[in-house]
């Protein structure tokens, strides 16, 4: 039972500092999640800390290999509304 | 004829055409302040156009984490290439940037001023921003600390804050509306959960106004950022100005929306505009008949180094400054004379510009009976106040307004545009075009000296190119040519610059 982190994080660090359990590190190319050490959060906070703060879309993946951060939950627009978003946005 | 706008109530007398309160002169936002934060503030390069041609500063990337979601940001924050805050090439860990501030300092006597301001949120890394400063307040005590910040923490961290050699902090508010929060502002980090849309926005809000209020209370100056979206917060930026001024902020710095879809920020990709020069204007005019506006922020990067406008970072690398050593203490010394030097310096040239202001307005008082438009102007300086640059060597132009009001300081315009050396860059404009293009509703350009072909290409784009005044003073060469302007019958026709740009 472990999150892991993918090649498509950008090292910002958000996540290092908020892990219960400190099983996140810095690495190359990317940070880690040392999965003998990951318990999920569960037992400290209701969300998985790295994956509620990281800033990038699928870069956190669950015990199953799915993103945790779907698309959209980023920018809070789901995909299906990118068009209509992006025409309001133009228009300003 | 000095309009005193801060910390008092008569912001309905100075909707004249003066608004900004720096009639008669070029003198900026430093003339507004009362004594005492003046003092705190004369040798700090960000909010002087005069203190930053003398006194350098420089940002130390320790804060990588944020704790917010902004429209405008991308967190994937590594380019050399760009000069826009949120951006560093060198992640440090206090230790080093310690050591690196002491480098710069003793390098770059000028240098008075180390700010954290990123490249996330300096007080969503807690640990690493109060180590760098409790270590320089200790080891280099005459280095101004500042630090800025989105605010979502700042009431935990002002404590700590007004521990250290800190003289302000800037607070970046762009609403005070959750409403416009939500439409800048996705999601915040709130108790260890996501907060999304307006109930996230609203919290941050409240912790900004909360912190800016605690600090005012402790007497730490709190100068307020906000990033002009136009069709998000443009006309609310108003209300926002109102409400920090009666807060107890000194000071508002209304910056352009910077979006370009290869930053790959979510307004730049969704092709959110950025705003106008003439609505950046337009909005800091209006705000100021309420606020102290500042009008020269060059929005640079999280770890620039030396004057404004300038960097030097890639002098003070890891590895090169490994190697220095440094003897603090003596250098402590040779800043302490150099400082002095340069405060000498400012209070002779101000002394000039105010006798030389009087002047100006007495002349100009006789010689206008009719009112004029009022003629923006750019010029071409590389620093002490007087029109000594070639038109083609300017990186940027600070941009005068001349009226029958005198002249007045409005902004500055990048020659360069973020994008660093190539001939072209994309899209087949030249560097020419699009230093032509940034000079948009600009009447006249004062420079030491200009080539024949862009003489032929401004002259073109509506723009007169003067180069009568080399190494005259600024406000004395915008004030003669206006009226020269006048005297030509130049200015009884319309303005042909704003015809070619429409």
């Amino acid at each position: 039972m472990a999150l892991s982190i993918i090649e498509s994080c950008v090292n910002c660090w958000a996540c290092e500092p908020l892990c219960p359990s400190k099983a996140i590190y810095e690495a190359k190319p990317h940070f880690l999640i040392d999965a003998s050490k990951c318990t999920e959060c569960e037992g400290d906070f209701a969300d998985a800390q790295c994956a509620t703060i990281c800033p990038i879309e699928g870069a956190i993946l669950d015990n199953l290999g799915a993103a945790i951060n779907l698309p959209g939950s980023l920018t809070g627009i789901p995909p299906e509304k990118m068009a209509t978003a992006m025409a309001e946005i133009q228009a300003r | 004829m000095e309009l005193t706008v801060i910390n008092d109530d008569q912001a309905t007398e100075s909707k004249g055409g003066c608004s900004a309160g720096s009639c008669g002169s070029t003198d900026d936002q430093m003339s507004q302040l009362p004594e005492h934060i003046r003092e705190k503030v004369h040798n700090h390069p960000c909010y002087s156009e005069d203190a930053h041609h003398h006194f350098a500063r420089m940002h130390v990337a320790v804060a990588p984490a944020c704790n917010i979601q902004c429209h405008y940001c991308n967190r994937k924050y590594d380019c050399a290439n760009e000069s826009r805050p949120g951006v560093v090439s060198e992640l440090l860990t206090p230790d080093q940037a310690v050591k690196k501030t002491m480098a710069v300092a003793a390098t770059i006597p000028q240098m008075t001023v180390l700010g954290i301001a990123g490249p996330g949120d300096p007080l969503a890394n807690p640990e690493r921003t109060f180590d760098t400063f409790r270590q320089l307040s200790e080891k280099a005590p005459d280095i101004k600390l500042c630090v800025s910040t989105n605010g979502l923490t700042l009431p935990d961290c002002v404590d700590e804050l007004a521990k250290h050699n800190i003289d302000h902090v800037t607070i970046t508010i762009n609403t005070v509306d959750p409403e416009i929060g939500a439409k800048i502002y996705p999601w915040i980090f709130w108790n260890n959960r996501r907060i999304r849309g307006k109930k996230g926005a609203k919290i941050l809000i409240e912790q900004q106004q909360k912190g800016l209020q605690m600090l005012i209370d402790r007497g730490i100056l709190v100068k307020v950022n906000s990033v002009l979206i136009p069709g998000v917060n443009d006309e609310h930026l108003q209300e926002v100005s109102k409400v920090v001024k009666s807060k107890g902020a000194f000071l508002h710095n209304v910056m352009p929306l910077i979006a370009e879809a290869e930053h790959g920020t979510f307004y730049g990709v969704m092709g959110q505009r950025s705003p106008s020069s003439a609505e950046l204007q337009t909005l800091q005019d209006a705000c100021a008949g309420d606020m102290n506006m500042m009008r020269h922020c060059r929005q640079c990067r999280a770890d620039a180094v030396g004057l404004l406008g300038e960097d030097r970072g890639d002098e003070f690398t890891m590895d090169k400054i490994e190697n220095m050593d440094i003897d603090y203490a003596a250098a402590m010394e040779m800043r302490k004379k150099v400082h002095d030097g340069i405060a000498q310096e400012l209070a002779e040239q101000e002394a000039q510009k105010k006798e030389k202001a009087q002047a100006n307005i007495v002349q100009l008082e006789g010689f206008t009976e009719k009112t004029y438009r009022p003629v923006l102007m750019a010029v071409a300086t590389s620093g002490g106040g007087v029109i000594n640059q070639h038109f083609g060597h300017a990186r940027e132009f600070l941009v005068y307004e001349a009226s029958s009001e005198g002249v007045r300081f409005i902004g500055h315009r990048r020659a360069d545009q973020y994008c660093g050396g190539d001939d072209t860059c994309g899209d087949g404009e030249t560097v020419l075009q699009k230093t032509i293009r940034s000079l948009e509703g600009c009447e006249v350009v004062l420079c030491s000296k200009v080539g024949y072909e862009p003489w032929a290409q401004l002259e073109e784009a509506g723009i007169l190119p003067n180069n009568d005044y080399p190494m005259e003073p600024i406000e004395d060469a915008c004030s003669a040519y206006y009226q020269t302007l006048i005297e030509s019958g130049k200015l009884d026709e319309a303005n042909t610059q704003q015809e070619a740009s429409a």
